[in-house]
C-alpha cells in the first residue's frame, strides 16, 4: 500500500515538473490516476511544445509515443479528447497526454516528433474525423475505399449505413442501404433495482429516509 | 493463383502518365521532343499473396528490382472490433481479444483481463494459482506465435521443412489450449478475477512431458536455420532498425530487442507472477531480419524455462476471486443456493459494473506491448476501448525497413516483422 502512495507521489512530482517547465497554462490539470497512471491535460495550441518537452527534457525522456487514439463525448462542447500515451524506455515511465478538440478544429500532428504517429493520426482521422494540423497523409486507412462517415463516433449506428456484396448480373461491388432481419438488440441492463432506488411514481416513498447528498448519489 | 496475377505489374498506366504529350501541352510553344525514361513502375503485392500473412495490400513503387517507396494499405481485414466492445459488457467484449491477434490468442486475452481487474481495482485479490496458469499459458502463447512466425518466415524464404515440424508441435500447445478452455483456438480463457475454470489435473504432466521433448525440437529447428546458407543470405542485412530508429518508429517486443535495446515488459514493468520468475532477455545487435529470427528462438527457451518454473509453483487452490459479483458461483452451489442463482443470472445479463476511470494497461505479447486502453463510465459496457497493437506499429515502419531493398527482400521483412492483420486492423 506504501509502495502505491510513493509511487502515486512521485508520478504527481512528475506532472508538476512537466506544469512547471511548460509556460503559464499550457498544462491545464495534473492527475494521478488510482496512483498508478500520469494523465497530463494539456491545451492544444502548447501541444507541440509539451511534447518536445516530454520527448528532450531531462526527467522526462520520453523516447517513444506507444499510442495515440481518440475518445468522443457528444455532450461536452469539445467532444473529442485525443489521447496520447508516452513511454520512457531510459526511465522506465509512462505518461498520458489528453487533449481536447471538436470535428472542425484541427490538434497539431506529432509527426515531427514521432514519426510513428501518422498511422495513428489518420485511424483518428479515420474513425473520429479529427483532423490533424502538419499531417500531410490523412488518407483513410482502416475503412473501405470511400468510405463516408466516421465509425467510432458515439452517433454512428453500430451496424453502419451500408452493406456490401458482389452483384453477379453487374458484375461488380455493390454498395446497399443496410437491410437486417432482426432489429439490433440493444437491451438496457441498467438494472431499476440498483441503478434507480426512486422508481417512477415512488417519488414519495423514500423522502423520509435519504438525506440530501445520499440521494443525490443513489438517483445519479 | 494469387501470386502471379496479383503480382502482376501496373507499370502501364503509370508509365503512360509520365508521357511525353503531358510535357509537350505543359511547355506550350517548345516542341522539341524530349523522351523522359522512367524505369520506374508500381507493383500491387497482395491482398492475397501468400508472402502478405493475411490480407495486407502493399503498393511497392519499383525502380528496376530496387523498392523505391512501400505503402501499405490495410484494414482490409478490418471488423470494428472496437466499435463492438462498445455495446457489449466487459463479459461479452472478452471474446473478441481472441480474435485480434489470432496467432496468441491468450496474450490478447491477458492485457484486456488485467485492464479490467485494475479498473474494477481487485488486480492484488486475484488468487495465486489464477496467476500462475495465465502466466504459464501466456508464456505457452509466446512459444506457439513464435513458432508459427519462425516457420513461416522461412516459408517465406524458401524452407518448407520448418512449417511441417512447426506445426506439429504447435498442434500440441493447442491441445493444452483445448484441454484448458475448451477450444482448440479461441479460448476465451481468462477472465477477469482470474480463469474461467481450474485445468483438469492431468493437464500438467502433460504440459510437463511436452517441455521434456521440447528442446530437442528447438535443436533441430536451429540446425535447419540458424546456419542454413539460403536462409543467412535472404536475412542478413536485410531490414536493417538502429535502436533509434526502432524508438521513434514505436517498435516493441523481439523487433526492438533485436535493435539492441534491452527492453521487456516482464522484466522492467513487472506483471503477473513475471517478477518472481527466473529468466534472461535475449537481445540482438544489428536489427536485420537475421537477429529478429534468433532473438525469437532464444525467447522460446526463455518461455520454456518459464513454463517450467510455472509446473513447480502450481499448488491447489482457488482459480478466481470469491466475489460472486464479479465471477460466476460454482454449478453446485446454483443448485442450493437462491443468492448463487441471482448472481449467476445477474453477471450473465447484466454483467458487473466497473467504477469511472481510465488505465492504459499493457503487456508484453508475443509480438510486442499490447496496450488496450480502457475508459469505463460507470456501467456494465466499456465507455472506450482502444487496443494497441505492436504489429500496427511495425507494419507503418516497412516503407523504411524496404527502402532500397529488392522485392524479395521485402517478402523477408514482412516475415520477420510478425504481421497478423487480426491485431492490426481490428
Amino acid at each position: 500500500m506504501a509502495d502505491t502512495i510513493d509511487k502515486g507521489a512521485a508520478l504527481l512530482a512528475l506532472g508538476e515538473a512537466a506544469r512547471a517547465a511548460l509556460p503559464q497554462g499550457c498544462v491545464e490539470a495534473v492527475e494521478v490516476e488510482r496512483g498508478a497512471e500520469l494523465v497530463l491535460r494539456v491545451r492544444r495550441d502548447g501541444l507541440l511544445e509539451a511534447m518536445t518537452l516530454l520527448r528532450d527534457g531531462e526527467g522526462f525522456a520520453f523516447e517513444q509515443l506507444m499510442d495515440l487514439c481518440g475518445t468522443d463525448w457528444p455532450e461536452r462542447p469539445e467532444r473529442f479528447d485525443v489521447v496520447y500515451n508516452l513511454l520512457s524506455l531510459s526511465l522506465n515511465q509512462r505518461v498520458r497526454v489528453v487533449v481536447g478538440t471538436d470535428a472542425a478544429t484541427p490538434v497539431p500532428s506529432v509527426a515531427a516528433i514521432w514519426p510513428v504517429a501518422t498511422w495513428y493520426e489518420r485511424e483518428a482521422w479515420d474513425m473520429y474525423g479529427i483532423v490533424f494540423e502538419g499531417q500531410t497523409d490523412l488518407r483513410r486507412l482502416l475503412t473501405d475505399y470511400g468510405f463516408e462517415g466516421h465509425p467510432l463516433r458515439k452517433d454512428f449506428p453500430l451496424t453502419g449505413y451500408v452493406e456490401v456484396r458482389y452483384d453477379e448480373e453487374r458484375k461488380q461491388v455493390v454498395y446497399e442501404p443496410v437491410k437486417l432481419t432482426q432489429d439490433f438488440r440493444n437491451f438496457d441492463f441498467l438494472s431499476p433495482w440498483e441503478a434507480m432506488t426512486t422508481l417512477p411514481g415512488d417519488e414519495k416513498v423514500h423522502l423520509n429516509r435519504i438525506e440530501g447528498p445520499k440521494a443525490k448519489g443513489g438517483e445519479a | 493463383m494469387s501470386g502471379s496475377s496479383a503480382m502482376a505489374s501496373e507499370a502501364g498506366p503509370l508509365a503512360a502518365a509520365a508521357d511525353p504529350q503531358g510535357l509537350a501541352s505543359a511547355t506550350g510553344t517548345e516542341q522539341a521532343t524530349r523522351t523522359v525514361e522512367v524505369d520506374s513502375h508500381t507493383i500491387n503485392f497482395g491482398p492475397q499473396h501468400p508472402a502478405a500473412h493475411g490480407v495486407l495490400r502493399l503498393i511497392l513503387e519499383m525502380k528496376g528490382e530496387m523498392v523505391e517507396r512501400a505503402d501499405p494499405h490495410i484494414g482490409l481485414l478490418h471488423r470494428g472490433t472496437e466499435k463492438l466492445i462498445e455495446y457489449k459488457t466487459y463479459l461479452q467484449a472478452m471474446p473478441y481479444m481472441d480474435r485480434l491477434d489470432y496467432v496468441s490468442p491468450m496474450c490478447m486475452e491477458h492485457s484486456y483481463v488485467l485492464a479490467v481487474e485494475k479498473l474494477l481495482r481487485i488486480e492484488d485479490q486475484v488468487p495465486e494459482r489464477a496467476r500462475v496458469i495465465r502466466t504459464m499459458f501466456a508464456e505457452l502463447t509466446r512459444i506457439l506465435n513464435h513458432l508459427l512466425n519462425v516457420t513461416t518466415y522461412a516459408l517465406d524464404c524458401g524452407a518448407i521443412t520448418p512449417a511441417l515440424w512447426g506445426f506439429e508441435q504447435r498442434e500440441h500447445l493447442l491441445e493444452f489450449y483445448e484441454a484448458a478452455g475448451g477450444s482448440h483456438y479461441h479460448v476465451n480463457y481468462f477472465r477477469a478475477g482470474g480463469v474461467a475454470k481450474d485445468i483438469p489435473r492431468s493437464l500438467e504432466d502433460r504440459i510437463g512431458n511436452w517441455c521434456k521433448q521440447f528442446p530437442k525440437f528447438l535443436r533441430d529447428l536451429e540446425g535447419l536455420l540458424t546456419e542454413n546458407r539460403i536462409f543467412k543470405q535472404r536475412t542478413v542485412d536485410i531490414g536493417v532498425m538502429t535502436a533509434e530508429q526502432a524508438m521513434e518508429w514505436g517498435f516493441s517486443g523481439p523487433c526492438i530487442r533485436a535493435s539492441g535495446l534491452p527492453w521487456d515488459l516482464r522484466k522492467s514493468q513487472p506483471y503477473e507472477i513475471y517478477a518472481d520468475l527466473d529468466f534472461d532477455i535475449p537481445v540482438g545487435r544489428h536489427g536485420d531480419c537475421y537477429d529478429r529470427y534468433l532473438v525469437r528462438i532464444q525467447e522460446m527457451t526463455q518461455s520454456l524455462r518459464m513454463v517450467e518454473q510455472c509446473l513447480a509453483r502450481l499448488k491447489p487452490g482457488p482459480t478466481k476471486i470469491l466475489d460472486n459479483k464479479i465471477t460466476p458461483p460454482k454449478r453446485g452451489e446454483m443448485k442450493r443456493s437462491m443468492e448463487s442463482l441471482i448472481h449467476h443470472f445477474k453477471l450473465y445479463t447484466e454483467g458487473y459494473h466497473v467504477p469511472e476511470g481510465a488505465t492504459y494497461t499493457v503487456t508484453e505479447a508475443p509480438k510486442g506491448e499490447f496496450g488496450v486502453y480502457m475508459v469505463a463510465d460507470g456501467t456494465n459496457r466499456p465507455y472506450r476501448c482502444k487496443i494497441r497493437a505492436p504489429g500496427y506499429a511495425h507494419l507503418q515502419a516497412m516503407e523504411v525497413l524496404s527502402k532500397g531493398h529488392m522485392l524479395a527482400d521485402a517478402v523477408a521483412i514482412i516475415g520477420s516483422l510478425d504481421i497478423v492483420f487480426g491485431e492490426i486492423d481490428r
